[in-house]
């Protein structure tokens, strides 16, 4: 069990008349080797979250322990959970900043005290892990695509070998072919290393298909923290925070209520094609 | 970090002075900065506090909020203070060490803390009431007769809206930038001068990129809107002065008659 939150809150601009409670009695236990999706709309809190899983922020009140220890000890380190904790913040390509993409890579081992040799060890697996072509690696960062620029920048993160993965909307601004690439590439990273990982995201679709379990957040609170199918089956009550389930259980809620066979707890698209086909066909013993 | 500075800032509130011509408020602002220069006494100081304190109270603007933003500047205070108090000669007051206390700089350094305290929250209430929008609007507006000296009243006050348009989207972009290569265990904190200017590169060089392409978008939004400069362009809220404003001219210019009086006579 390596992060737990107890009771976090958290208030922006504390004594001026821009004061928001942004987070709002937050518990959280994130266990090891978890795939896990953090829904919420604009300004519901979930990226003031994440900020706090690597002590980014500082909780107005309550408890985060990593590994049984609490981070706001005075003698924790900050800068080892944040070497054990890697957050990938939106746009991470706008964090870019040396003359080429494996010098940018190495940024995040030399801080933690890496040589030279060893940075550029660790910077080649991760440009490896998130699929960039070779030849790119002695190129300027700020010559690259959108895509691939946000796969530098999330290698930046990787080569730090942290244990929990932090992505804050990692496809915003990407068209859907990148978007498919950047979390297909997440989700073998994850089934490779085994790494627990938090994906940040306003859209069900985006998650429904990778995560094991979904954490939705609206006002700064959590509403739901389920596995995907339970989250799903409350999609009229999502509809209302301004959220919506992926379109497949809206076909197969409808297909349900007009009498077919179907499966409702089918989250991606393979597996409603599955049970659909085994529904029409299914019973007359296939084609 | 960067969220705590409130000088220049805008407060949304409601209020008189709020719905004041921008124009009213500058050279009111303007002329008020010139009457603490005037005074000869303390007594015209007090209407000065008076009278800022009755502005302040009608802007609605909790005056905890403008005090918070004075933080910043007390270095400065303190640095004006002690070198008057220290470096000014005269009648002898007090006497230790090297240092002397004397009569006249005791007397200036509280003149001048006074001054730049009143000074520093008499053109904050102006800006925690007025838009940079609003405000670059009156500027524009006063000085159009320097247009006949060939003056490019329009750029320039164009220049300066953007330039205050842009500063809370950078200090967010910095927050932001910071944070992500703290994430990267990035040290901004700590180390030798040398290590930490070197500590800032991963953070400017990013904030330059990111200035630059805002610029260059902005630039081409403007460009797509037709947008060619200052000649026959109209405003969508042309600034004419109401009924309040006359009156805030009138209590301005008696706020300035009774304290250059007072400052004489008494």
């Amino acid at each position: 069990m390596p992060i737990i939150l107890d009771h976090i809150n958290y208030i922006y601009g504390g004594g001026t008349p821009l004061e928001v409670k942004a987070l709002d009695d937050i518990c959280l236990q994130i266990p090891d080797g978890q795939f896990i999706g953090i829904i919420g709309h604009t300004g519901s809190g979930k990226s003031t979250l994440v900020q706090h899983f690597n002590g980014l922020l500082k909780a107005t009140s309550g408890h985060i322990y990593f590994h049984g220890e609490d981070i706001y000890d005075r003698d924790f380190s900050m800068k080892k959970l944040r070497s054990k904790v890697g957050l990938v913040f939106q746009y991470p390509e706008h964090q870019l900043f040396e003359i080429d993409v494996l010098s940018d890579v190495c940024f995040g081992p030399k801080n933690l005290g890496y040589d030279k040799k060893a940075a550029e060890l660790k910077a080649f697996e991760a440009l490896r892990k998130v699929g960039l072509p070779m030849d790119l690696y002695y190129q300027s960062p700020f010559d690259l695509s959108g895509g691939q620029k946000r796969r530098v920048a999330i290698a930046g993160v990787l080569a730090m070998e942290p244990e929990v993965l932090i992505l804050d909307e990692p496809t915003a601004g990407l068209d859907p072919k990148g978007r498919d690439e950047i979390l297909h590439q997440i989700k073998e990273l994850q089934k490779e290393t085994g790494m627990t990982i938090l994906l940040v995201s306003h859209s069900m679709e985006d998650v429904a298909e990778y995560v094991d379990r979904i954490i939705v957040m609206s006002g700064g609170r959590i509403l739901y923290d389920d596995a995907p199918k339970n989250v799903f089956s409350r999609y009229r009550e999502l509809e209302e925070i301004g959220l919506a389930a992926p379109q497949v259980t809206y076909i197969l809620h409808e297909l349900k209520d007009r009498g077919f066979d179907v499966d409702i707890s089918a989250t991606t698209i393979e597996e409603a094609a599955e049970t659909v086909v085994k529904a029409v066909y299914g019973n007359r013993g296939g084609r | 970090m960067l969220r705590d500075i409130t000088i220049g800032q805008y407060y949304q509130t409601e209020s008189l002075i709020h719905r004041m011509d921008p124009r009213v408020k500058l050279g009111g602002t303007l002329l008020y900065i010139l009457s603490l220069f005037f005074f000869g006494n303390f007594w015209a100081y007090g209407i000065a506090v008076l009278f800022l304190a009755a502005v302040i109270r009608l802007s609605h603007v909790p005056f905890r909020y403008m005090v918070r933003g004075m933080k910043s500047i007390l270095f400065l205070l303190l640095i004006t203070v002690v070198f008057n108090i220290f470096l000014i000669p005269g009648t002898e007051l007090v006497s230790f060490w090297k240092l002397t206390i004397t009569q006249e700089g005791l007397k200036t350094a509280v003149t001048m803390a006074i001054r730049l305290t009143l000074l520093i929250i008499g053109s904050s209430v102006m800006t925690l009431t007025t838009t940079p929008n609003n405000l670059t609007d009156g500027m524009e507006k006063m000085l159009k007769p320097l247009k006949v000296f060939h003056v490019p009243v329009h750029e320039v006050a164009m220049i300066m809206s953007i330039a205050l348009r842009f500063i809370p989207i950078l200090m967010e972009e910095t927050d932001k930038i910071m944070k992500a290569q703290i994430a990267r265990g990035a040290d901004f904190e700590s180390g030798s001068l040398i290590k930490r200017a070197k500590a800032l590169v991963p953070l400017l060089v990013p904030l330059f990129i990111s200035a630059f392409r805002r610029a260059n978008d902005l630039a081409m939004a403007m460009e797509a809107r037709c947008y060619r400069g200052g000649d026959g362009r109209t405003k969508m809220k042309p600034l004419v002065y109401q009924r309040r404003d006359r009156l805030g001219y009138v209590c301005i210019f008696a706020y300035m008659a009774v304290s250059i009086a007072v400052g004489r006579l008494l």
